[in-house]
């Protein structure tokens, strides 16, 4: 396999320090100037996000706002962004990593101070908005880890581990995907497919199932909803690997949204690309399984039938499947969970229902 | 058994009724006595055109029971003095006074001093010493007692001496019963309250235990002093009416309606005695009972009379009770208002009110309210004044304003008959025409105050919107130069400058 990765990561490095500093020169030409600095962006309203089934995620329209220093409400948030890209132009130029709540606190040293945590995730949106690359690219990470398992050797880029490899079959609990991992080199791998699972007991049951092994997989938990560093990694180990991407989740709506989210993006980064994995698919459980394996159940509560509902009328749900299974669940008024496949024993899913499915999605 | 009828004296009356003059309890009665004696000494200074020096001292002199003591009260002034043969019966027998007058003044009824003194007399059984000249050759000194039963003086001594340094003034001293503890906070009050409204007087008080209280003036500038003036017609009632008509010297009814009222020349004179149909040659002596009940009616009707002017009365003006709010409380801003001269019953009325804000002023959750009445401090009744009425009815968020502000009103009614509810002269009643004059006069100060409160968030925000720009944008530009690697910072002076202009622009 060809090292591009680092290649293609320099060459972003210095694109993103290279817009941040572009960034900085603006507002200085323009106080330089005499004017009141500002920023243009695309608005990040509600009104102003789409559903773009071409590239099957939601993207912003053309909608734009202006940021001006010159107004007492944009002020603060305005000088807040600039330090946000000035600190962020720090950790990326130092090749360090900083999670949303180092950001919070280290503004604090400049006499930035942040309302709380959501004011400076806010301006971290911002900043993202306003250049285009994601806060993960100025290595700003969140606190949410998840992990990853199977025979994978990956090359790291960080800062003294350039060059040292690890293959990530090398502990059972799995790899925590962080920031070391999302930026190291994909070296190699015997694996074929991708199985995504929602919750951590499944995950540890795959592993000591040799799922990975049994199923030529990579096996990565998404530990609930996934984060952003998760969703990239799956999408390289699906563009870069041209691996396919099976999604294992409950079987409610929420199941169905964490697989959605994986597979065509949240509206809150319609801003952002490169965080999708259009080809991904949804193993289940669907609601249909809940029928032919005669899984133990719960009823569906006020909450799940509104969501679903919602989900009914989304655009990223308007594949047949996504409709049939939305369907079923309203009329079965049911919901299961992943492990509930348990009934016939712990290694059930993995011998019948596992095998199945995946070439039922291939076929 | 028979019923047995008697005649009481004013005295007497007044021994047995001690209430209605405000001698409720030991802790009253200590507040009241000074209160009269200070009023009467102020009202001797004032009628001289004399910036009062009242010297006030209270001595303990011992215990009288469980919630009573004796104390020797003293009270100096430098005013008119009292011409001698008038000292016994202007403080030993009630009733007895010289501002029966039709014109303002702080006592009326020729009682105040005396119930002082006669509330001394019975609690203590001591007599009164008076000391006081007008000036001229001789200080005169009396030991007086009142002959309750027959509402007389007793002299028990007199002395005469040479005034060789030109002393002019009155010393009354006298002991009483009383609880000064309990009365301490409304006395000091009262002093800071008169202190307030009589900002061209000295107040000097020692308290019993030798403390020392001084009020000093800020100004020699005393307010103008009222003419004495005739009774208007709508005031009148058939007593008047009588004594106008017994002590006139006309002979008939032109003249003497001409003569013996306000504002009322030839032309109203002929006017009203043809409106009422009355002969101009009649001779007024010769007015039966009915007749003279008639004419109270008839004058009571002619709707023509000019309005009573307000030459009677003495009002502080605006600048004095400006200055007396400033020197007690120091407030951030103050407005006053003198209302037009009016009328309520045919006597004339001249409302002044003042509203202050901050400063000295204390926060109480609800607004202090300073009521006056001729120059004297209301302290008692608050709830039942009409002041406080109209403030309570009041909707005072029109005027940004809320109980928690630290804001002081002031009414100030000056009157030849202020309608006081009791002889205590502690709250006034609600008559329309002074609740109409009050509304409007706080009205227009609570305006000025929503100015200057809408002024002053005004200066607040733009200072605060100067503070938030001056606070970023020099951070704006030093993480931008960082960002663009400049070397030294954009000039953002003439942003900063460009924003203070714009707030004083608004
Ligand atoms: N300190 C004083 N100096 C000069 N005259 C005084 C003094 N104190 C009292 N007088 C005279 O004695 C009179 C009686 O005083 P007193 O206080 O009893 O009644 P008043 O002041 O006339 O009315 P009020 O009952 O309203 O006080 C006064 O009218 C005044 O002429
Ligand atoms: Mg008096």
């Amino acid at each position: 396999m060809v090292k591009k990765y680092k290649g293609i990561m320099i060459e972003k490095k210095k694109e993103i320090l290279t817009s941040l500093e572009n960034l900085g020169a603006k507002i200085y030409g323009q106080m330089d100037n005499g004017f009141f600095p500002w920023i243009e962006m695309p608005s990040r309203s509600t009104e102003n996000i789409y559903y773009d089934p071409q590239i099957r995620q939601f993207i912003l329209g053309d909608k734009r706002v202006r940021r001006s220093a010159r107004n007492i409400r944009h002020v603060k948030p305005f000088t807040q962004l600039v330090w946000t890209a000035y600190f962020s132009h720090e950790l990326t130029s130092q090749r360090k990593t900083s999670t949303l709540r180092d950001v919070y606190y280290s503004a604090q040293a400049y006499e930035m101070k942040f309302k709380d945590q959501q004011e400076s995730n806010s301006i971290i949106t911002d900043l993202e908005t306003v250049l285009g690359f994601s806060r993960e690219d100025f290595n700003i990470f969140p606190e949410e880890r998840s992990a990853v398992f199977g025979d994978l050797t990956i090359e790291y880029t960080v800062p003294g581990y350039e060059g040292k490899t690890l293959n990530l079959t090398s502990h059972p609990d799995g790899v925590m995907i962080g920031p070391a991992l999302t930026s190291s080199e994909l070296v190699k791998t015997t694996a074929d497919k991708v199985i995504a699972i929602e919750k951590g007991g499944l995950f540890t049951r795959f592993i000591e199932e040799n799922v990975h092994k049994r199923f030529n997989a990579i096996l990565v938990l998404t530990a609930g909803q996934a984060p952003r560093a998760t969703r990239q990694f799956i999408k390289r180990l699906n563009s870069e690997l041209k691996l396919p991407v099976y999604i294992f989740t409950d079987g409610d709506p929420w199941g169905m949204h964490i697989a959605t989210v994986i597979i065509s993006g949240s509206a809150n980064a319609a801003h952002l690309r490169e965080l999708t994995t259009p080809d991904a698919k949804w193993g289940g459980v669907w609601a249909t399984d809940i029928i032919n394996y005669k899984l133990p159940t719960d009823p569906l509560e006020e909450v799940d039938i509104k969501r679903l509902h919602e989900l009914q009328r989304d655009p990223r749900y308007k594949d047949p499947l996504w409709q049939r299974e939305i369907k079923t669940f309203l009329r079965i008024k049911k919901k299961c969970e992943l492990e509930s496949f348990s009934r016939y024993g712990l290694a059930y899913v993995v011998n019948e229902y596992l095998p199945r499915r995946l070439s039922e999605l291939k076929g | 058994m028979a019923q047995t009828f008697e005649e009481i004296s004013a005295a007497d009356f007044f021994y047995r009724n001690r209430d209605i003059a405000g001698f409720t309890n030991p802790s009253r009665a200590i507040f009241a006595a000074v209160r009269e004696l200070v009023e009467n000494a102020l009202d001797a200074a004032e009628s001289l055109r004399m910036p009062p020096d009242v010297y006030i001292r209270l001595l303990f002199e011992g215990e009288a029971g469980k919630e009573a003591q004796i104390y020797r009260l003293r009270v100096e002034d430098n005013g008119i003095g009292v011409p001698p043969r008038h000292i016994p019966s202007a403080f030993a027998q009630v009733f007895f006074g010289s501002k029966y007058k039709l014109k303002q003044a702080r006592g009326t009824f020729g009682l105040g001093g005396k119930m002082a003194i006669l509330y001394g007399q019975i609690t203590t059984h001591q007599p009164v010493s008076i000391v006081s000249s007008t000036g001229r050759a001789r200080i005169y000194m009396y030991r007086l007692m009142i002959d309750i039963q027959r509402n007389r003086p007793l002299i028990l001594d007199r002395k005469v001496l040479i005034n060789k340094e030109g002393w002019r003034g009155t010393v009354v001293e006298f002991s009483l019963e009383g609880n000064y503890l309990r009365a301490m906070p409304k006395i000091l009050e009262y002093f800071k309250q008169t202190a307030l409204v009589n900002p061209y007087a000295n107040l000097t008080f020692v308290d019993p235990k030798g403390r020392l209280y001084k009020f000093t003036r800020v100004t020699e500038k005393m307010p103008d002093l009222p003419e004495e003036t005739l009774p208007h017609p709508y005031g009148v009632d058939v007593e008047l009416l009588q004594r106008l008509i017994q002590v006139t010297p006309y002979r008939n009814m032109f003249e003497f309606i001409k003569n013996s009222f306000h504002r009322v020349g030839e032309t109203t004179a002929h006017k009203f005695l043809e409106f009422s149909n009355i002969r101009p040659s009649k001779n007024p002596k010769k007015l039966s009972h009915e007749e003279i009940v008639r004419l109270m009616h008839m004058l009571k009707q002619y709707e023509e009379f000019l309005p009573p002017n307000a030459g009677c009365l003495s009002p502080l003006g605006e600048e004095l009770l400006k200055v007396g709010i400033m020197k007690e409380l120091k407030p951030e801003f103050v407005a006053v208002c003198q209302r037009r001269p009016a009328t309520y019953a045919g006597h004339p009325f001249i409302t002044e009110v003042a509203i202050a804000y901050g400063g000295e002023v204390p926060k109480k959750g609800d607004f202090i309210v300073c009521r006056f009445a001729n120059r004297i401090p209301l302290l008692y009744d608050e709830a039942s004044d009409v002041s406080v009425r109209v403030i309570k009815s009041m909707n005072w968020r029109r005027y940004k304003v809320t109980p928690d502000m630290p804001i002081a009103i002031f009414v100030h009614i000056c009157s030849t008959k202020i309608p006081y509810k009791t002889v205590g002269k502690e709250f006034i009643a609600d008559r329309p025409e002074v609740k109409k004059e009050i509304l409007n006069g706080i009205r227009e100060v609570a305006r000025k105050l929503r100015r200057f409160l809408t002024r002053r968030e005004h200066v607040d925000r733009e200072r605060k919107r100067m503070g938030i720009f001056s606070k970023y944008l020099p951070k704006i530009a030093r993480f931008s130069t960082e960002l663009a690697g400049e070397e030294k910072p954009p000039d953002i002076r003439k942003l900063i400058r460009s924003v203070k202009k714009f707030g004083e622009e608004v």
